[in-house]
This record gives structure tokens, C-alpha cells and sequence, in this order.
């Protein structure tokens, strides 16, 4: 459990502590990835099950790796391998799935909502490696270890966060909002931890309603980056069918990138620059920025193994909730149980 | 420059800054130094006598067609320029469908150094889809750093809604006016002219006026959606008026103009032309209701300005079939006449008039100009109400020669005008 | 019952000085290696690494092991237990390492520090130095240096309370069990 929480489906239901208290677990899990032996017996003989219905290595691999860390046992189950192509539905995979008895079930889907339609059905516990355009809420997460790492100034040199140090900064979001699933995750989480957010980007890329959620909005990049504390650059895709949000990565990079001439100019010295990667170099950040010295996208990367491996240790490292009816549980009463989150 | 200039006697009209009394104006360095009404001329200046004349700002066009680049044998800048001076404008702003069109900075570029050689003020406008397509956003924060004042895709609508979005959504992070020609091509059909009695008669196939107003209704609904800044190119009918009208009452972003022909031509003039192609336009002419409702427009605001559509087509073009003719009138050199008559006939004050062809087209685009403030930019007109005049295209500047007004007496000319204190007609 | 005073600060510093003279007798100096249990045994290996150091001229390095990842009692805590941090940062091979823990009981603590240790590298040999025994043990672990033996009825728990830990003074009590 986290808190009350059975699953982690996004930050939005996350209260500051219960956020603090996944950040501190993973400072802990950081160091063991420092270790020359990096594995921990903990979740020996739990099983956690990647369910990737979009195509993603960099996430799958990193929660792969987290739960072999801790020694519990990874399965990976990609759409394109599974039955789905021959039309199974979501319902009848992840059942199939259950059947096997994982503990923690990691999902990543195109569709909002579908991790918490699974959460809703099965027995064991379900983390979100990212719904459609609605939360990706390790990133968010990860996002934020990182930045309390720079500003409470461990970065690089070792030592544990202050998470209090996030409190008052302003963090600044670039890119296609509208479609960012890292950019809510990153909305909730920073505002939960006292932050202010700034999300900037074309206005065709911007939804209506992140007022209300607590965003301030700006066009201009220039305007957008004064005073900044950190920018989290998001990542541009090339083309969206049937829907024209920009004319062309070109003129994104010219008004929305960074390079190094913006960043001597615009930036902060002490501003981080992050990205949820893969970037796209040339568009949202040219190399040299990428390769800078403001950049903290490879610190991100290696956060993000210690804190999916606080994630799974908290949803999976304690009891199981115990079955209903007796200790051998069938599937068909785990469907009528209603899980708790 | 360095030159002073005195424009002596004339009637000074200057709606921006609520001016209209007869008073000398004194140009210095290229600025309206000062107006007053007695004035000891300098023996270095230059004197021009303007009793019985009016002294305006310079018109300002938000919409023409130079077909430089690419159709230099319709017009190009440098002549489309002379024409403008001609008519007293000293600004005027260039349409974005030349060959190739105008997506991109090279064009721009190339649209700004072809003007500077000329004789009035040229501001390109950038196209709303890239190749004018209708598909893809062209790229707005280049072209405006390159020039452009406004997008438009005119001659073509836009017909995908969502292409419309975008752009009106992209712009406002340019703060540029999207400048649309509305015409719904499906509902159209093959029509090329208004459809109604007069095409009934004529047995030409129509296009209703509701072809303009649907998307009207549609763009200012979007408008709405997105707070861009939206501008309804020569607006036709009475139903777009209405709809244009009620947006304003509301405190849309929207502004509108309207051309001298749908201002004073009916389809009947086209019907009593015996099928001449210099009546046949997009929007074509419309109704006597229609006539009536964009003239209330104009004089109550709800149109904020006067624009040209100045569209110069060669013999190759016009001299064919009614069904097979290019759209288009050239309208430069007639603007000020044609629309005179409206001052006469009680339609507009001469205030609200010069207005229209003045500060309120500059205020629709974000332009400097339309003034005599002191300090202004020395573009200036000098109009002559009374002169009479033939019509007679074969002696415009403009190389096009497709002009509705062809034979006509018209009254009212411009006699001088001045670009940056500079003289760039002088009739 | 009330909470009983079996250690005073007096106590607990004499047996403090004795247990350093143990270790220092049994470890050649520059092979030790000195690792706090958390959370109990951290201020007290600290302790005694500052009188190691002043008594063998030389530093000896300080460490701390959080072993809520090596539990063998996960599956009975219905939210998974705090993991504090562990912090190692000298070589574990070829020393001798002394784990610090303030009060060993079932000994299951112990074993499962012993597991992470030896996921660092390969001691020597490992020494276990507690303040107090109470006895209880569940598996075959017994301490090297032991500070003081304790009989603890049924009922009852111990606690050593240490300044540096937010105590008025150091002292070793009993209390009931449960007891906050």
C-alpha cells in the first residue's frame, strides 16, 4: 500500500505525504543501485508483470530492471506478442494474465482510464506506466526526485533529497501539452510538493482548463523561462494525423527549442533542464544542450530505476490482501471482489 | 527628406485624431510636423495649393493582389505600386496566392525587396496553409519575422474547420490577423455568380449568398473558441453583416472589410453588361438587399474599413465565356471614386468615409499609420472631390484593365500623394 | 508496571569503554571496520568508532545498514516497512567488520544484516558487538561483545534510550511491552 492506495493509477488522489513518502523510499533504493552487488532479496518470489499495449523499452526495461533488483520475478507481455491481435479484449487478457497470479500488474495502454478499469477487476496491485494522454505517474515521480535533488544540491554528489526544497520554485513545461501524459503527472506532483508550474508552448498545444488545475500559461518561451528553476522539455512528435498543431518541427525548434544561445541567454545558471526522453535532438533541445551541463536527463534515468523499485517494493513488499474465501482463490472470485485503492 | 513640404488650404480630414477643418499641413523630414491654419511658408519649401481639395492620410489596402512573383504578365509590384499612388494609397498589402505562393520567408523576402524599390508601402501577407493546400499550417512565426503583417489563403477558403482552428489557435502566438475568404466550395457547386432572379434570367448557375454566410458563422464561431484575431475579407451579403454585427455586440476579436464594387454593384449591373467578365468576382455581386445591408455595415462600423480586392487579370483570363473567366476587378485606381458617391448619396459622412480607407483598415491589422498625428509618417493624399473624369483602363497604371467601371464618368480623383515626404503621384 | 531504570548513564558509558578495549584487543588496528544496525545501533557504533579511532591513532571507517530490504517478516506487515538508508562506503572485503546493534533478541535482525553485509563484498570476519542481551534467541546467532546481559520477564520489553537520539540522558529501561 501506499498510503490508501492500492494501485498507483496517477498523482492526481496522491497527497503530499504519501508522494514524500515514495520519494524517500526510492533514496533509500538509490543506493543500492550503487552497490556493486546490486540486488536485494525483498521480493523474492513476487511476481510482477509488464503489460505494455504501446511500444516502450526505455519504461518497460526500467521497471524491469527495478523489479529484478529486488529479486522478485519480471514478465514482459507486449501487445504485439500477446493474443490481442486475434481480438481478445483488454478484460480477457488481463484475466488471463491474473490467472498466473502476479502480485503487481505495471500496464502502460493508448486508451485513459485503462489501468484503473483493470485496477477495478483484478486482486493484485496496478501502477500505471501511462494512459493515453491522461497520467505517467513513475515520470512524475522520477521528475520529482530529480528536482529535489538539484535544488536541495545532492545532485551528482550523493546524499538524500530535501523534498521540502521544491516548495516556492517554478518549474516551467514546454512542448505539446494537450497530449502529455508526463505533463499532468508532472502538474499534480509539483503542486502537491508546493511548486509552481509554468506550462509554455504553442496555443494549439495547450488544452483549456490548466488554469483551474493550477498552471499558468504562456506563449512565448523567452517570458515563459525568466526566473525559472528547472524546464522540463517535452518530447515533439512529428506528425499527428489529421490534426495540424504546428507547421513543422522546424519552426517548433525556432520558437519552443532550446539550444545553446537560448540557454546562456534565457536560462539560469542553476536551471536544470530535463527531458522524459527519447529525445528528439534538433527539436525540443539541440545536442549541446542535451550533453550540457544544465541537463539532468541521465540523472532522471537512473532515478527512475530507484523509484519504480520503491514502487514495487511498497505495492508488493507487504501482505497481500488475503483471499475471500478460503487461501485457494479462483479468478472467478477475485472478479467479484472489489479492489480498494 | 529634409525636405519641408506645405500643403496649403486644403480640407484636412484626419477621423483618428477627429480632425476635419481647413488648416495647412507642414511635412518635415519625412513627418507630419504640424497642421494649422496659417502657416508662413519657408522659402526652402515646397507648396502645394490645396483649396477646394481634401487632405487625408494615406489609404491603406488590406487586401490586393500584386501577382508578383510569378504572374508579372497580370501585374507586378512596381506597377501595381503606381497604380496605388494613382488612387491615393500609400499602403497597400499583398495577397499571399502568387506563384509560388507566399508560405515561406524567401518569398516574403522577395515581395519586401521588389517593393522597396517601388513607389508605396508594400506589407506582405503570409498564406494560412502551406502551397495555400488547406492542409497543413504554414509556418507563421517565420513569416512574421520575415514581414508578413497577416495570414490569408485568399482566393481559397479554408475548408476544414479544423485547419481554421489551428491557424486562428497558432497565430495569436504571432499576434497576426487571420484574414479569411469565405465561400463554402461544396455548397457552391458551379456556380460564378449569385444566385436569384438576375441568374434565373441569365441562365448562369448561382452560388447563394449563403455560401459566404455559413462559413461566416462557422469562423466567428471559432474565433470565439480559440480568442484568435479574425478578419472577413469582403464581406458581400446581408446575412454575414448580421452575423459580423452580433459577434462585435458580444466583444469578439473580429473585424470585417468590404470592396467598392459590392458597395455600389448589384447583379443586375452585371446582367445589364451582357455577360462582361469585368462583373464576374468572388464574391460575386450580390443583391439590392444585400448592397444595402454591407453600406448600413460600413457606415455603423460593423465593416471596419474599405478594401480593393484590386485582382489584375490579363485578356487571356477575361476575354472568354462568362462560365470560364478568372475572378477578379482591378480596383486602385477607381477605390476613392466609386466610393465618393457614397459620401453623396448621404450613405456615409466623410469622416466615417476616410475612416474606412484609413486608420480603421490599419486599426483590423495592427498597423502603424492611417494618421496625420504629429510625428507620423508623412503618407498622405490629396484628393480632388469634384474633378471629373473618364474611366478609360486602357490608361491605368495597372496592367490589368478588367475594371466594371470601363467608360464610366466618374467623379472625384486623387491629385497628389506622398509616401515618406516623398511624392510618388502627382496628377 | 512503570518503566525501571536497569542501566544509568554511568553504566552504559563504562560499559561502552569496556567493549571498545574488547574489540580493540581482538581486531588488529587498520583491518577494522565498524557497521551500525539501524536505527539502535547507529548512534552507538558511532560512539564507539570515535573511541576506536582516539585509541588506535588511526581512522576507522563508519558505516550503517537499514535491513528492512532483507527481512524475513515482510509478508506479516500489511504496509511494506519504512527502508531507511544504508551507507557503506569503504571496502567490506579482507576487514574485519564489527556490527553495532543496541539490543539483540531473536536474533533475526542480525542474520538479516549479515546477508546484506556480505552482499558488499567478503569480510574477513564479522564480530557483533551489542549493548544488551536479553536472551530469546531464535536462531543460532550469539554477539561477541556484549555490553550488558539482561533477564527480561514476559510482558516487558528494553529500550536504551541515547542523547544523541533526542533522550535527556543515556539509559537502558524496562517498560511493558507495547508501551510507547
Amino acid at each position: 500500500m501506499i498510503g490508501r492506495h492500492r494501485h498507483l493509477l496517477g498523482l492526481e488522489a496522491f497527497e503530499r505525504d504519501e508522494i514524500v513518502a515514495i520519494l524517500q523510499c526510492a533514496a533509500s533504493m538509490k543506493e543500492v543501485l550503487r552497490r556493486p552487488l546490486k540486488k536485494v532479496p525483498t521480493l523474492r518470489g513476487k511476481g510482477v508483470v509488464n503489460l505494455f499495449f504501446e511500444a516502450s523499452t526505455r519504461t518497460r526495461t526500467s521497471f524491469e530492471t527495478a523489479a529484478k533488483i529486488l529479486s522478485a520475478d519480471a514478465v514482459n507481455w507486449t501487445a504485439a506478442a500477446s493474443s490481442l491481435k486475434k481480438g481478445e479484449t483488454l478484460l480477457d487478457t488481463v484475466r488471463n494474465i491474473e490467472a498466473m497470479r502476479p502480485d503487481v500488474l505495471v500496464i502502460r495502454h493508448p486508451a485513459a482510464g485503462a489501468p484503473k478499469f483493470v485496477a477495478d477487476r483484478v486482486g493484485c496491485s496496478v501502477v500505471s506506466a501511462g494512459d493515453g494522454a491522461h497520467e505517467h505517474p513513475s515520470q512524475g515521480l522520477l521528475d520529482l526526485y530529480t528536482l529535489a535533488e538539484h535544488f536541495s544540491g545532492v545532485l551528482r554528489k550523493g546524499g538524500i533529497p530535501d523534498f521540502g526544497s521544491i516548495e516556492g520554485r517554478t518549474v516551467v513545461v514546454v512542448g505539446d501539452v494537450t497530449h502529455s501524459r508526463v505533463a499532468r503527472s508532472d502538474l499534480f506532483g509539483l503542486t502537491r510538493l508546493g511548486a509552481r508550474v509554468r506550462f509554455c508552448g504553442p496555443p494549439t498545444m495547450i488544452p483549456p482548463g490548466v488554469k483551474e488545475l493550477g498552471a499558468s500559461v504562456f506563449h512565448g518561451l523567452r517570458e515563459a523561462l525568466k526566473g525559472a528553476d528547472a524546464v522540463v522539455m517535452l518530447r515533439i512528435q512529428h506528425e499527428r494525423i489529421g490534426d495540424p498543431l504546428i507547421p513543422g518541427t522546424r519552426e517548433y525548434s525556432r520558437f519552443w527549442g532550446l539550444d545553446e544561445r537560448k540557454v546562456q541567454e534565457w536560462l539560469g545558471a542553476s536551471c536544470a533542464i530535463l527531458h522524459p526522453g527519447p529525445i528528439n535532438r534538433g527539436v525540443e533541445l539541440s545536442s549541446e544542450v542535451a550533453d550540457g551541463v544544465n541537463s539532468v536527463i541521465l540523472e532522471q534515468v537512473e532515478n527512475g530505476v530507484a523509484v519504480r523499485m520503491a514502487i514495487l517494493y511498497l505495492l508488493a513488499g507487504g501482505a497481500q490482501e488475503p483471499p475471500a474465501e478460503g487461501r485457494t482463490d479462483s479468478p472467478a472470485v477475485a472478479r467479484t471482489r472489489s479492489a480498494n485503492t | 527628406m529634409g525636405e519641408i513640404i506645405l500643403i496649403e488650404g486644403g480640407r484636412v480630414i484626419d477621423p483618428a485624431n477627429g480632425i476635419d477643418s481647413v488648416l495647412t499641413v507642414v511635412l518635415r523630414d519625412g513627418r507630419v510636423a504640424e497642421l494649422r491654419e496659417h502657416v508662413e511658408r519657408p522659402r526652402e519649401a515646397r507648396a502645394i495649393d490645396a483649396r477646394g481639395k481634401w487632405v487625408v492620410p494615406g489609404f491603406i489596402d488590406l487586401h490586393a493582389h500584386l501577382r508578383e512573383p510569378g504572374q508579372e504578365y497580370k501585374e507586378t509590384i512596381e506597377s501595381a505600386g503606381r497604380a496605388a499612388a494613382a488612387g491615393g494609397f500609400t499602403t497597400v498589402c499583398a495577397m499571399p496566392n502568387t506563384c509560388p505562393p507566399n508560405d515561406n520567408a524567401s518569398v516574403t523576402q522577395l515581395i519586401l525587396s521588389r517593393a522597396t524599390a517601388g513607389t508605396v508601402r508594400v506589407h506582405p501577407v503570409g498564406c494560412i496553409s502551406r502551397g495555400q493546400k488547406g492542409e497543413e499550417l504554414a509556418e507563421y512565426g517565420e513569416l512574421k519575422m520575415a514581414g508578413c503583417v497577416a495570414v490569408s489563403d485568399d482566393g481559397r477558403p479554408v475548408m476544414s474547420s479544423m485547419l481554421m482552428r489551428r491557424a486562428l489557435e497558432y497565430a495569436r502566438a504571432f499576434d497576426l490577423p487571420v484574414a479569411v475568404h469565405e465561400d463554402d466550395l461544396v455548397l457552391a457547386g458551379k456556380g460564378v455568380m449569385n444566385e436569384g432572379p438576375v441568374s434565373t434570367r441569365l441562365g448562369l448557375a448561382g452560388a447563394p449568398a449563403a455560401c459566404e454566410e455559413v462559413m461566416v458563422l462557422r469562423d466567428i464561431a471559432l474565433a470565439e473558441l480559440t480568442g484568435g484575431r479574425l478578419h472577413l475579407a469582403h464581406l458581400s451579403c446581408a446575412g454575414s453583416v448580421r452575423a459580423v454585427r452580433e459577434a462585435k455586440r458580444r466583444g469578439l476579436a473580429v473585424t470585417a472589410e468590404v470592396t467598392p464594387h459590392h458597395l455600389t454593384l448589384t447583379d443586375e449591373h452585371l446582367a445589364r453588361s451582357d455577360y462582361n467578365t469585368s462583373f464576374k468576382m468572388s464574391p460575386p455581386l450580390r443583391s439590392a438587399a444585400d448592397v444595402l445591408a454591407v453600406r448600413q455595415g460600413l457606415a455603423d462600423g460593423t465593416i471596419d474599413c474599405i478594401a480593393t480586392d484590386h485582382a489584375p487579370h490579363s485578356l487571356v483570363e477575361k476575354e472568354v465565356e462568362f462560365d470560364e473567366a478568372a475572378n477578379g476587378v482591378v480596383g486602385l485606381e477607381t477605390a476613392f471614386s466609386v466610393c465618393l458617391s457614397l459620401v453623396r448619396e448621404r450613405v456615409l459622412t466623410e469622416k466615417r468615409f476616410i475612416e474606412a480607407l484609413t486608420v480603421g483598415a490599419a486599426k483590423a491589422f495592427l498597423l502603424e499609420g492611417g494618421t496625420l498625428s504629429k510625428g507620423a509618417r508623412a503618407d498622405l493624399a490629396v484628393l480632388d472631390p469634384e474633378l471629373r473624369w473618364r474611366c478609360e483602363p486602357e490608361h491605368f497604371r495597372s496592367k490589368g484593365r478588367n475594371s466594371p467601371w470601363k467608360g464610366e464618368a466618374l467623379v472625384g480623383r486623387c491629385t497628389h500623394t506622398i509616401v515618406d515626404g516623398r511624392f510618388v503621384h502627382e496628377l | 508496571m512503570m518503566e525501571a531504570i536497569v542501566m544509568d548513564t554511568d553504566g552504559i558509558a563504562r560499559a561502552l569503554k569496556r567493549m571498545a578495549r574488547e574489540i580493540e584487543e581482538r581486531v588488529p588496528a587498520g583491518e577494522l571496520g565498524i557497521v551500525g544496525i539501524r536505527r539502535g545501533g547507529v548512534h552507538l557504533a558511532q560512539r564507539l568508532q570515535e573511541k576506536l579511532t582516539e585509541a588506535t591513532r588511526g581512522e576507522v571507517p563508519l558505516g550503517t545498514l537499514d535491513i528492512a530490504l532483507y527481512r524475513d517478516d515482510l509478508s506479516e506487515h500489511s504496509s511494506a516497512p519504512v527502508v531507511g538508508p544504508t551507507d557503506i562506503r569503504f571496502p567490506v572485503s579482507g576487514r574485519v567488520i564489527v556490527l553495532v546493534d543496541d539490543v539483540i533478541y531473536t536474533g533475526r535482525t542480525v542474520r538479516a544484516a549479515l546477508d546484506e553485509l556480505v552482499d558488499f563484498g567478503r569480510p574477513r570476519r564479522v564480530l557483533l558487538a551489542v549493548l544488551v542481551d536479553r536472551g530469546g534467541r531464535e536462531l543460532p546467532i550469539a554477539p561477541d561483545v556484549i555490553g550488558v546481559r539482561l533477564e527480561v520477564p514476559e510482558g516487558e520489553q528494553v529500550e536504551v534510550r541515547l542523547v544523541e537520539a533526542g533522550a535527556a540522558r543515556d539509559l537502558v529501561i524496562l517498560k511493558p511491552r507495547g508501551q510507547a
